[in-house]
Order: structure tokens, then sequence, then C-alpha cells
């Protein structure tokens, strides 16, 4: 979150590696040929091991693991935007809120099959962080900070507003129909759910994968190392950067709508600045710019705050406080600059 | 016409306490060149520390004194403990430190003195100032107070070596370290005045707001909006920011239909982004010129 | 004439890819030394290595004692002033505040005002510009200010990177006049790094030529500049 000037304060003293400081730690990701098959195989043998789990796990195990993927969506959503284009929000809660509300009163008020809410949701979204980027543009670091932080502030209390009482139901929230498996698939709802997110966060994975490899991905990482430089190159770095914007609250918006779904609840207090804040702690310590991070970083977020409160009911939030301080020391750049640490000490032999 | 009157005093009276804490947060902004989302605690924490002495009998303002030196020291514990081991970590690292120190201090506060409210003494007692029912006397003494520290920190930096070299460090590292400029100490010092400064505005609030773990929370969230819209590079700016968001708050809270007074924080912060789109150094931020 | 620094056998690396490969080279006290080299010969590097801003190792001996190893902020103290590539302007405060920094470890606090009208003397456009904020300086006067921010520090020895770098002929051609100047009159001892070959053998005493990291040639600076395969390779005539 450092000001504006950084870049100028920074070109002083020419390419200083411990005087520069970085936003994001930049993890290579290796591109060598033996790591490419090392990565596919990984990723495989994830997926595989993702397909077979339910079978052998109890359901609330399953719920949670669902949980962490729909965590993940979120946080590759704030990763595109934070990772990849260098913009910092603390408003993502926001995205997330809206997605969940669209899901819960297309289901319950419209009647509209779980399915399609998604894209609604994401549509909405892309919409509402477009326009919100739009503004955004002017603002950077602890400005842009400020501004996604009233709206992440603001949701909670729009949410509970009178006049929308009829559609959000007010303080007390909306409660949702889980969906049983279509197709007489033999699978109960836990396990479905479990599936459908699978598949949805698959596909939102590979894209998000595909977009930053791509040219507007190059373009996006241009305007975030060097807008002048970008701009100069022909960049339209306003359209790029509210798109990004739009792009990344879609993803959230459709995390929301599947985390709607699974909870089956919806309530102006679960979304809240604190949802936000998780984001992005779980975006730091899965890995900035670095999207299998995501789900290490779901993860963090769902679990690490009930591990905290089982080692100690009266000092949970300083046992979650001090287990993050930890993750940080082993890991400052996340999960991503440990993985590449060690993938080079083990080059190295 | 009167009720405006009455809402622009009232805002006044709620800004001294967000001029307090936004002094305190460009304090730290200047030494660091981050915002310290772990202020607020730190502040509350210290206020505790003064509570504690006070209830064991010490004197009001020697209590006072010993909290500023113990929260001065303690920040420049923090900063040597938890920072200085990770200090070339990214910066987002850092941010999620400073969440995670909230979450420490917030926890151990509420461990060690519960969460029930408690009343914290006014050295400027509590009588209405000038006949007025709207500012007290300790609101009173809040904004002169505000005020000094305001001067003695404008003098620090503008006039002092110290200052200067602490301005340096924070802007450009590299180069402060050519000049020889012992730039992580100079950090550590940033910490530890910010902490100061911290508990200072941490014990002037604590009368109005009554001490308890999370009576900062929405008073830092002002601080920040305070600071930001005055400019983080002005702290005489970040006092006028205070004042500001005081009264935005309040004018908005009765003459915006539906806002009410969950709607406040909101709406202030709305009009805040509003003016940082249009001035985004903020209200009296020095505008950084730089050449392509 | 004592050696006021001495370098031994210095080796450096980035990372996996060594950089310097053990170089040696000397300064006379009040002598002026360049060190010539294309891009990427490790000349930045020879000068970020005695400053302590890389790793190395070897001998780094600043009026006999060991400086490898110290920190930037200890090596400035003993009065090395670095400027580095970029000029390391602290371009969000004003001239005058630049120059007070460059006296910042200086115990003597009572003749810095004095210094400071001194270099107004020396650079009376930074005179005019003295309450501005130094990033607003034209690429000239940001190198003067350079100059004498590292001048404040009342340097034993002055480190200069690429003085010439990004300025006008006209501006370069000044800027070597007046450190020719500054060491006759000052006794300043400068290390100098240079691509501009010519500028910087017509002020040096001793020159030393840098290839991929290691030393390829030295000697006194006149006799390099004669010779035959310098000229066609870095004097271009």
């Amino acid at each position: 979150m450092s000001a504006h000037e950084e870049t100028v304060v920074h070109h002083d003293i020419g390419e200083s590696p411990e005087g520069a400081e970085r936003l994001i730690a930049k993890p290579a990701a290796p591109e060598a040929k033996a790591g490419l098959q090392l990565r596919h195989f990984v990723f495989v043998a994830l997926l595989v091991l993702a397909f077979v789990l339910p079978a052998f796990t109890k359901n609330f195990v399953v719920f949670q693991l669902t949980q962490t993927m729909v965590y993940a969506i979120a946080i590759v959503g704030l990763n595109l935007l934070t990772g990849f284009n260098g913009q910092f929000s603390l408003g993502h809660s926001a995205f997330y809120a809206v997605g969940a509300y669209t899901a819960a009163i297309l289901m319950e008020q419209a009647g509209l099959s779980y399915v399609w809410t998604l894209p609604v949701a994401g549509i909405i979204c892309f919409i509402l962080g477009f326009l919100f980027g739009l503004p955004a543009l002017r603002l950077e670091g602890v400005y842009l900070a400020l501004a996604t932080f009233a709206l992440a502030a603001a949701t909670p209390q729009i949410l509970k507003l009178s006049p929308l009482e009829h559609w959000t139901g007010g303080v007390q929230g909306i409660v949702i129909t889980k969906p049983d498996a279509p197709f007489g698939l033999p699978l109960n709802q836990d396990q479905w759910l479990y599936y459908f997110t699978l598949i949805v966060g698959l596909i939102l994975y590979l894209a998000a994968r595909n977009l930053v490899t791509s040219r507007t991905g190059r373009a996006l990482m241009a305007i975030r190392d060097n807008p002048i430089a970008a701009r100069s190159m022909g960049v339209n770095t306003s359209l790029y950067k509210a798109s990004a914007f739009g792009l990344s609250a879609f993803y959230t918006g459709v995390a929301g709508a599947l985390g709607a779904i699974i909870v089956q609840f919806v309530a102006p207090d679960s979304f809240t600045l604190t949802l936000s804040i998780g984001f992005l702690v779980g975006l730091v310590v899965g890995g900035v710019g670095w999207l299998p991070g995501a789900l290490f970083g779901g993860a963090f977020l769902l679990f690490v705050p009930n591990i905290a409160e089982n080692v100690s009911k009266g000092l949970s939030g300083a046992v979650y406080g001090l287990l993050l301080i930890a993750i940080i020391y082993v890991m400052p750049s996340g999960l991503a600059g440990f993985l590449q640490l060690i993938v080079s000490k083990v080059r190295g032999k | 016409m009167e009720l405006f009157i009455q809402q622009v005093l009232a805002g006044i009276s709620t800004g001294a306490i967000y001029a307090c804490m936004a002094l305190a947060v460009v304090m730290i902004y200047q030494a660091i060149d981050h915002l310290n989302f772990a202020q607020g605690e730190m502040a509350m924490f210290s206020t505790f520390i003064a509570w504690q002495l006070i209830e064991k009998c010490v004197p009001y303002w020697l209590a006072f004194v010993l909290t500023v030196i113990i929260s001065f020291i303690g920040g420049i514990a923090i900063e040597r403990i938890v920072f200085k081991p990770i200090e070339n970590a990214p910066v987002l690292s850092h941010v999620v430190i400073f969440i995670a120190l909230y979450s420490v201090i917030n926890s151990a506060a509420g461990f060690i003195w519960d969460f029930t409210v408690k009343s914290f003494p006014s050295p400027f007692g509590s009588a209405p100032l000038f006949g007025s029912s709207l500012i007290s006397a300790h609101q009173g003494g809040m904004v002169a107070v505000t005020l000094v520290l305001l001067l003695l920190l404008y003098g620090f930096f503008s006039f002092t070596r110290v200052g200067l070299a602490m301005r340096a460090a924070a802007a450009n590292p590299a180069s402060s370290r050519l000049v020889g400029i012992r730039v992580s100490w100079m950090v550590a010092l940033g910490w530890g005045m910010a902490t100061a400064l911290g508990s200072i505005a941490g014990m002037l609030i604590a009368p109005v707001v009554f001490l308890e773990p999370n009576m900062m929370i929405s008073i830092l969230l002002y601080g920040f909006a305070g600071a930001v819209l005055g400019g983080l590079t002005s702290p005489g700016g970040a006092v006028l920011g205070g004042f500001a968001v005081g009264v935005i708050e309040n004018l908005a809270g009765t003459y915006i239909p539906v806002v009410g007074s969950e709607l406040k924080l909101p709406i202030a912060l709305v009009v805040i982004v509003v003016v940082l789109v249009f001035k985004p150094a903020g209200l009296f931020g020095r505008v950084v010129v730089s050449r392509v | 004439m004592s050696k006021l620094l001495e370098v031994k056998n210095l080796r450096a690396s980035y990372g996996q890819v060594r950089v310097l490969h053990g170089l040696n080279f000397s300064l006379e006290e009040g002598g002026v030394t360049t060190l010539l080299g294309a891009n990427g010969a490790g000349k930045t590097t020879t000068l970020r290595a005695i400053c302590g801003m890389v790793k190395c190792s070897g001998e780094i001996l600043f009026e006999g004692k060991n400086i490898l190893g110290k920190s930037t902020e200890d090596v400035a103290r003993l009065g090395v002033a670095h400027i580095p590539e970029g000029r390391g302007t602290f371009t969000r405060m004003t001239v005058e505040e630049n120059l007070q920094l460059g006296a910042i470890s200086r115990r003597d606090t009572q003749n810095i005002p004095k210094d400071i009208d001194k270099m107004f003397d020396h650079f009376p456009r930074l005179k005019q510009r003295r309450t501005q904020q130094a990033g607003t300086l034209s690429g000239g006067e940001q190198q003067m200010l350079a100059i004498a921010r590292a001048l404040m520090l009342r340097p034993r020895l002055m480190l200069l990177d690429e003085p010439s770098f990004g300025l006008a002929p006209l501006v370069v051609k000044e800027m070597f006049e007046i450190l020719t100047a500054l060491n006759r009159e000052e006794k300043a001892s400068m290390l100098i790094v240079e691509q501009n070959a010519a500028l910087a053998l017509g002020i040096a005493d001793e020159a030393y030529l840098l290839e991929t990291g290691s030393i390829v040639m030295s000697g006194p600076a006149k006799q390099i500049g004669a010779d035959e395969n310098v000229r066609r390779s870095y004097l271009g005539y």
C-alpha cells in the first residue's frame, strides 16, 4: 500500500534489488521443460484426488472442501486484480455479497435454477465492478484501499435498508433450498454441490490461466509494472484497468453465488469487511500473482480460524494472529515463493 | 439553520477524536510509508496500560507520561521483533502482518482486561465549555492537545536533522543509506513515535467513548479517512481532515434521508472518495511532481 | 602519496551469475581513477560492492582498513560519497533539504550552513532553485545537485557512476570541467565509472579497462588513451 509516488522514487537509484520495494512477489513460474511436466503431473494427480475424495469422506468434510473451493474462486478473482494488475481492493466482500444475493433472490423469488444464477451473478458483478473501476482509475495505493474499503463498509448496511427489504429480507436474510443431484446421479446434495463447484472452479481457473498468459494478460501485467511504458506502447490503460476490476468482480460474484447455494442462506452480516480482509490474507498466504495459491488461501481462510478456536477459546484471535505471522515468516511471499525456493534449491544441487 | 450549526459543532467535537487519530496515522505513514491497520489496537492497548496504572493509584499525569514512554519503547520493540525479520518481504505481506497484529492485540486485551466497558478519567473534566452543551471541557482540551502535538510534530519534521533523516528514509531508503542514514533505526524510531502518539490519542479518546478492546475499530477507520482526506503527507491536513470527517458524518446523518446512524460511515467515506477522485493527493497533500 | 583505496581480488555474483572475477585496482589519495568498459562489464557492480550494496568476497581496503561487509550507511559514514546511477536524488524534497541530507551523518553541525553556501557558490543554478522540489530539476541540474550533495559529506572519496549519463553534450562538458576543478582545488579523490572513455581519460590519472568482470588492461590514463586497441574499441577514432 505504498503511495503512488513509489515508482518515481525507485527509479532514482536505478535497479537496486534491496532498495526496490515490491508490491507483489513475482514468482516467475518455472517455465523449464522439466518443470512443465512435473506441474502437469501434479495437476492431474490433484484432479484425480479431488474427484475420488468425496467417496471416502464425511459429508461435513465434503461441505468444507466445497467452501474452500468457493473461497479459492473468490481469491483467484482478487488475484487477477491485485496480482496481475497491481490494483488493491478491500471491497471484494461487496461483490461476493452481490453474487450471493443475486443467486438467493433469483432462486427463491424468481424460481430460477441454481445453475443459471451463476452467470447472472457474474455478469451483474462484472458490470458493477467495471463501473466501480472507472472512478477508481484515478486512485492508487492507499487511496484505492480506502475507496474499496468504503464499498465493503457500506454493503451490509445497504442490504439492511428497509426499502430493499422486500427483496433482501432485511436483517433476516434469505433461506435457500439446497438443490438435488440431477439426472438421477447417485450422489447426496453435499456431494453433488462439491462436484458442481469443482467443475465450475476448474473452468474458471483454466480461463484465468489462459487469460494471464494471453496478450491481454501481458497488457495487464505491463500496466502493473510500468503504467507509463504500457500507455506509451498503446495499451488503453483505463479500459484494461476497469475491465480487470470487472473481471475480478465477476469471479468473486460467481463465488458468492456458489457460496450462497452451498450454505443455503444469505444475511447482511456474512459479508462484512472481515470477509474482504480474509480474501486478502488468503491471497497473500497463497502467493500474490500465482493462481493455484488460491486453493491454499481458501483453505487457510476456512480452517485456520477454527484451529485457533480449538487451541484456545479466550485467545483465539491471538493464536490466529501468531499463526499468520509464523506463516509470513516462513513464506514471506506466500506458498508461491516458498515452492519456488524449494524448486530452485532442488535444481541447484 | 440552528440545526445546521448545532450539527457542525457536534461534528467538530467528534472530529477532534478523529483528528487525534489521524495525526498518529500520518506520523507512522511518514515513517514507514504504509498505513498501519493495527495502530488503533496499539492505542487501545496503551490506554489499558494507563488505566491499569491509574487503578493502581498512580496519579493521572504520572500515568500519562509513563504510558507514553512505555508505548514509545513498545512501538520500537514491535518493529524490531515483528517487522525487522521480514523487511524484504513484499508490501502485501506486511499488510497481512498488520492484520495479524491487530488480531493478536485485540484478543490479548480482551483476555487480560475482559470486554466489559470501563470508564477512563479526563484530565480536563467534563463540564460544558463556554456554557455550550455541545462541547465539553474535555473535548476542548482534546482539541488543544491535538493542536499542540501538531505544532511539535511540524517543528520536528521541518527543523530537526532527525526529522529530515526520517522523512528521507521513508521516501527513499536506498539513497538514504548512501548518505549514511541508518534507515532501519529511523523506521523503528517512527514506530516508537507513532505508538507514543497513538497512546496519547487513546487516552484522550477513552473518556468520551469508554474503554474496551473494540473501542478503536471505527475510530481508526475515521482517522484513516481523515488522514487520507487531508493528505497523508501533511500532518496539518490530517488534523483538518479529521475534523472535516466528523462534520461530514454528522451532516450526512442529519440531512440525507434513509441514512440514519448505520449508514453514516459509508456516506462519509463516499464523500471522501469523491473528493479524492478530484484531488488524488488529498486536500492538503503535497502534489508530487514527477518527470517521466 | 599513499593509497586511499585498494581493492584486492574482488568477486561478486547476482544469484548464480558471477559478475566480477577477482578485480585488483587502487586509488591514490587525491587522485582520480576511472573504470572503463562496455555495458555489463561490471563497473556499476564494482561501485556497489565498495558501498556494501552487493554481496562480494575479496578485500576492499579504505585507508588501510577492510570495509568489505560493512553496511552501506557505515561506509558512507567513513566518508565515501557514492553518486549512484540515476543520481539518488531525494525527488520529493527541496534542493536545500537534499544538501542537508548530504551532510546528515556529519558531527560538525555548525559548519553545515557554511558548506551549503559554498555549494551555492559552486553551483549558482542550484541557489536559484533552493526551495524547489528536486524532482522538478533538469537532468543537468540534478546531476549538479547530486555532486553537491556528495560534497556536503566532506568526502574522503567520491564514487561517480556514469556522471555523463543522459545529459546533453554541452552539459557533460560543463560537468567534467567542474569535476576537474574539484579535484584540483579541493583535492577530492574520485573513482569514476564511465562509458564515455574519452572524457574519463581526460580527467583521470589512472585507468582500468573492464571486460565481463575482469580487468584486461590498466595503467596511467595517458598511456591507456594512446593505446591503439583501446582507441579503436572505446574511443572510436
